[in-house]
């Protein structure tokens, strides 16, 4: 009896996923340690230093995990899902109110020696929420009932968070998208959400006008795709999209250096707004008679790409603080400045990039270990894993994320519980949010993001919250297992 | 495989770690900037200072050498906890010092990074050693080498100029040549010199490991730099004399210039009240109060005080004229006590025998005589006008280098001023100036301005009998070549044949022979046939200055000199004795015991009351 339980344990749980989670742990706590021992000087369990910290951490992670896997029936998920997420959000809001001001953020509770941030746990809570709502027998992601559930189950946390003022975190919110799309959302809406970040990003970096341009090139393209006319989407409206991207060079020779009259009105821009929005009334009659939503969606996505050019200044200037639009003009090269905000990012690339193929080898960084990079051990850990392990170190835990990843995503293709499978995506989609956002920050890809890497970062408050995150899928999964 | 949602997502993974692991590749392999910057983060450039030159004065005495002294170097994130009384007192200042030092690095402490910064500087050597034995108490301390300017004789503090840390003015007007932290000449031979005599700064380049030590020479050395001593300067003065010639003008205002006639070097160069060379080593502690003495203490008469000559013009005068063939030298011409021209206006003279020829009024120093010659110069008959007579005396006059710089290697040297006709034709108006308008040109005054090292040099180019070598300070040694236009002649535009009797006259002058008796009596050397003249020159400011010119052995001169006391009076009370008591020393090394009361009488009387302040 006991022998067939201990092979049971072992076939039911994923293995894969928890030595790649032990690995990811221990290669943190190796570069903890490497990041803080030249400042900090001791043994590397000593509670005096951060490696010695994360060490009880780390064990008090496995204990939860323990607890999680072989303690806890993982049928309570689904049951303490709503009253949990209910009191979590009680306390994303209540956060707000009490907590000290810690760089202009207010997301941290302290009882006494213990500090930790609600927005963590936010994350487990609402992965359970998404779960349970849509494993529900009646669920349709087409049904907008259904979907402003969904909807409002996500931006609700979000905002709290937002107005802790933790945009970052918030943004890795933005990943459940992909839970969406795996569970029926319509992948038209990804495509939108892209579209609207390139709209975004050249506005702010080259012009409205070509913002505009690539937005109907765009939602005309799509339009195309989706009834099969590609081929006269190429002969048609790509030469004239070609075309219209030198109006600007002729309209200035027509204009002259500085125009006066009514070339202040007849701009490019507002030329080509103006005739695309004309033909509006009559793609809009169109498409009511031929009862055609593919032409409605795209009036309406041209409409709203429309108000987005025009509100982007407007939301760049005033509705970013301060912080993030300096991060937001520095990454997109609008700014220079390798000393001020950049000056982080500067210098994580400078450490990362002077690791070389091999890295320094442990404990030889220069540049992580004299202060060079902030934040070193915690949102920059990664700065260390490239100094002193190279090129081949960074392959390598990337490499591990990927495995994690899409160990998550085919396990929970496997399983035959859509609580189980949804819980597993948003895992897979929370981890990778994670994953690309902070390291493409280390290396210049994305704006300073200030979130933890999973399972690498030091902290408590993160190492549990992913462990949890983690190991409730895992438990969930190999309950399933055992049944069938 | 399908293409379902799953393996759409699972190939979006794929690409966007796809993405992140490009990108490490092109940071991590293909890109070395980042290599560079950080070896640029964790380098540690250790500076090595050269050794300045050493300045020699011409019998390889040193005048300018170099001791050793420490500056304290901190490095604040390397500092621990510290007993700062004991630091203050190994270092020797006080505690509240250092506790101010450290408070302004914590406060900087984000520009100051890892780098060390100067607590102190110029610390002696013996109160290094006191530190070096507690150095190992104070992690994060350190003392570094450094050379500063020493000055084994009082000699020529002017003419050396000071040494000091560079400022960010300097700094900016030399660009890529000094950092902040070095030390640059900024007067003087020091200035002048400064190319050869600063040498060129190198460093060794370490690695710091990730324990912020130094672990390794970077790339084994290779970017190490050796520091090369600055080039040794051998100057042409004779220290014992410069010295001599200080202490003869103590107490004075004015200045002595003595030229060796058969090189143009110059052998002593004084000007009074000047620098101390004690002061010059702590430049800063001093500057404040030679700033503000109103005696100018930094103005070098010798080269930029520009005086009326007084009587010692006279004797360009007379070669003008037995060049122009205006004057015999055996024309007499009477004086009874000046020179009357017209209106009851009449140019004083002293009394003496009259009528009196060419060497006895040079002897003398007939005011008389030379109205008549320079009346004789500008009424040339040969010459259409006055405009044309003057200038072409003044082309004589600049012959011998008055009223242009000279060109000699010691900076701002002053041109000194003699006018053109054009000047007085712009007063006076064309028609408006004759001989009697600007006869104090006669006896060197009047709108004439030279400078003592003019005045030198013209006596240098009389005792050559007709040329001059532009007077200069540094002579020619291994490794500095001095330009050739300090070897060539320059010839005036009189004949060689008529200096002779200029020669004549001052010997007379000094020695007597003549009829009338010389005026320079005081300056006699036993033997060595002294040939000098004597000038008194008015001085709006107060009494006249007293002015002579000497030079000896009559026929093979080592030494032509040139002194000029402010407000002293007759040139033959006060310069006359200086100037000779300078040749004796340099010609016979020490003073006659019979002459010894002149020196006493020199050396400890004060002139200075008689001094307008500036």
């Amino acid at each position: 009896m006991r022998g067939s339980y201990e092979r049971g344990l072992r076939q039911q749980i994923d293995w894969g996923l928890v030595i790649s989670y032990l690995l990811l742990v221990i290669i943190g706590w190796v570069n903890i340690y490497a990041s803080s021992h030249g400042t900090d000087t001791g043994p590397a369990l000593s509670f005096d230093m951060r490696s010695g910290k994360q060490f009880v951490w780390i064990l008090t992670s496995l204990g939860l995990a323990t607890f999680i896997l072989f303690v806890l029936n993982s049928r309570l998920w689904e049951v303490i899902s709503i009253p949990s997420y209910a009191f979590v959000f009680f306390l994303l809001v209540l956060v707000i109110f009490v907590s000290k001001d810690v760089k202009g953020s207010h997301s941290w509770f302290e009882l006494g020696p213990v500090k930790f941030q609600p927005a963590e746990i936010s994350k487990i809570t609402t992965s359970l929420v998404l779960a349970a709502l849509m494993s529900r027998q009646n669920f349709k992601m087409g049904r907008l009932k259904d979907f402003m559930m969904v909807a409002a189950t996500i931006l609700l946390p979000m905002l709290a968070i937002v107005a802790e003022s933790e945009t970052g975190s918030a943004l890795v919110y933005v990943g459940f998208i992909f839970v969406l799309y795996r569970e029926g959302f319509s992948g038209w809406f990804l495509a939108c959400g892209g579209l609207a970040v390139i709209v975004f990003i050249l506005t702010l970096t080259a012009s409205p006008y070509a913002a505009a341009l690539v937005l109907v090139a765009s939602v005309s393209l799509c339009y195309s795709y989706s009834n099969n006319k590609i081929r006269r989407w190429v002969t048609r409206e790509l030469p004239l999209t070609i075309f219209l991207a030198f109006m600007p060079k002729i309209w200035s020779l027509l204009a002259g250096e500085e125009p006066q009259g009514i070339w202040t009105v007849l701009t490019p821009f507002n030329i080509l707004v103006g005739a695309v929005s004309a033909t509006m009334p009559y793609f809009m009659f169109k498409a009511f008679r031929d009862k055609k939503f593919s032409l409605w969606a795209s009036v309406m996505a041209f409409i709203a790409g429309i108000i987005m050019v025009f509100s982007t200044e407007f939301i760049f200037n005033d509705v970013l603080q301060d912080h993030q639009r300096k991060r937001i003009e520095v990454l997109l090269g609008l700014k220079e400045d390798p000393s001020g905000v950049g000056y982080n990012v500067n210098q994580s690339m400078i450490a990362i990039g002077s690791g070389g193929l091999f890295g320094k080898g442990f404990l030889n960084g220069t540049q992580t270990t004299f202060g060079f990079v902030p934040e070193q051990s915690t949102d920059f850990i990664f700065c260390t894993v490239g100094e002193e392990w190279g090129f081949l170190g960074c392959l390598s835990v990337i490499l591990l994320y990927v495995f994690m990843i899409s160990r998550l995503i085919i396990d929970a293709e496997k399983s035959r519980e859509p609580f189980t499978r949804v819980y597993g995506y948003c895992v897979a989609s929370l981890i990778f949010m994670h994953l690309f956002i902070n390291i493409g920050m280390t290396i210049g890809l994305m704006p300073v993001i200030g979130i933890p890497l999973p399972f690498l970062s030091y902290g408590g408050s993160s190492l549990w919250a992913f462990t949890i995150l983690l190991f409730i899928f895992i438990a969930l999964y190999r309950q399933e297992s055992k049944y069938f | 495989m399908t293409f379902d949602r799953k393996n759409k997502l699972l190939i979006g993974l794929g690409v966007a770690a796809g993405i992140l692991i490009i990108k490490l590749f092109a940071i991590q392999i293909l890109d070395d900037k980042y290599k560079r910057d950080a070896n640029n983060n964790s380098m540690v450039y250790d500076v090595i200072y050269p050794t300045r030159g050493i300045i020699y004065d011409r019998n390889g005495k040193i005048i300018v050498g170099n001791s050793v002294a420490y500056d304290i170097l901190v490095s604040p994130r390397e500092v621990e906890k510290f007993d700062t009384l004991t630091l203050a007192d190994a270092l020797n200042v006080s505690p509240d010092f250092i506790r101010e030092k450290m408070a302004e690095y914590r406060k900087n402490r984000s520009r100051i990074g890892y780098q060390s910064v100067v607590m102190l500087k110029k610390v002696p050597p013996q109160t290094y050693m006191k530190f070096a034995e507690l150095q190992y108490k104070f992690p994060g301390f350190k003392g570094q080498m450094r050379s500063i300017r020493e000055y084994p004789i009082n000699a020529g503090g002017n003419l050396l100029g000071y040494v000091s840390e560079v400022d960010a003015g300097f700094i900016k007007n030399h660009p890529g040549e000094y950092r902040s932290g070095d030390y640059a000449g900024k007067t003087g031979i020091e200035a002048a010199r400064e190319q050869d005599l600063k040498g060129e700064k190198g460093y060794h380049v370490y690695l710091r490991d990730s324990h912020n030590q130094i672990k390794t020479a970077y790339m084994d050395g290779e970017m190490d730099k050796e520091a090369i001593p600055g080039k040794d300067i051998v100057t042409t003065i004779d220290a014992d004399l410069q010295e001599y010639g200080q202490l003869l003008m103590k107490d004075k205002v004015g200045s002595v210039v003595a030229i060796e006639p058969s090189t143009g070097e110059i052998l002593a160069m004084v000007s009074s009240p000047g620098i101390d060379v004690e002061q010059l080593e702590n430049i800063s502690q001093h500057y404040d109060k030679i700033a503000s003495d109103p005696y100018k203490p930094m103005f070098n008469r010798a080269v930029q005080a520009s005086y009326p000559p007084g009587s010692v013009f006279k004797l360009v005068n007379g070669l003008i004229g037995l060049q122009e063939g205006v004057l015999k030298p055996s024309d007499s011409y009477p004086c009874y006590r000046g020179f009357p021209y017209g209106n009851g206006h009449k140019l004083g003279c002293h009394g003496h025998a009259s009528p009196l020829a060419l060497l006895d009024a040079i002897a003398t120093s007939c005011n008389g005589y030379f109205c008549y010659v320079f009346r004789n110069i500008l009424d040339n008959r040969k010459y259409d006008n006055i405009q044309e007579s003057f200038d072409t005396w003044r082309d004589y006059v600049s012959s011998f280098g008055f009223g242009q710089q000279l060109g000699s290697d010691f900076p701002s040297e002053l041109g000194g001023n003699i006018p053109t006709s054009a000047f007085y034709n712009k007063i006076y108006g064309k028609k408006g100036w004759k001989f009697t308008t600007i006869i104090s040109l006669s006896i060197g005054q009047g709108e004439i301005g030279v400078t003592p090292l003019q005045i030198a040099n013209m006596c240098a180019t009389v005792a050559n009998r007709g040329f001059y070598f532009i007077p200069h300070i540094i002579k020619d040694s291994e490794g500095v070549k001095i330009d050739e236009k300090y070897h060539k002649k320059n010839y005036t535009n009189v004949d060689p044949k008529y200096f002779d009797y200029a020669v004549r006259g001052m010997y007379m002058a000094v020695n007597g022979g003549g009829a009338a008796g010389g005026t320079a009596f005081a300056a006699a050397i036993p033997g060595k046939d002294v040939c000098g003249k004597t000038g008194t020159a008015q001085n709006p400011r107060g009494a006249d200055n007293s002015v002579f010119i000497c030079f000896a052995p009559k026929d093979d001169p080592k030494i032509a000199i040139a002194a000029y006391v402010e407000n002293a009076g007759f040139g033959a009370t006060w310069a006359c004795p200086i100037a000779s008591l300078m040749v004796e020393k340099y010609l016979n090394g020490e003073i006659n015991p019979n002459r010894k009361y002149v020196e006493d009488r020199i050396v400890q009387t004060s002139l200075m009351s008689r001094v307008k302040k500036y």
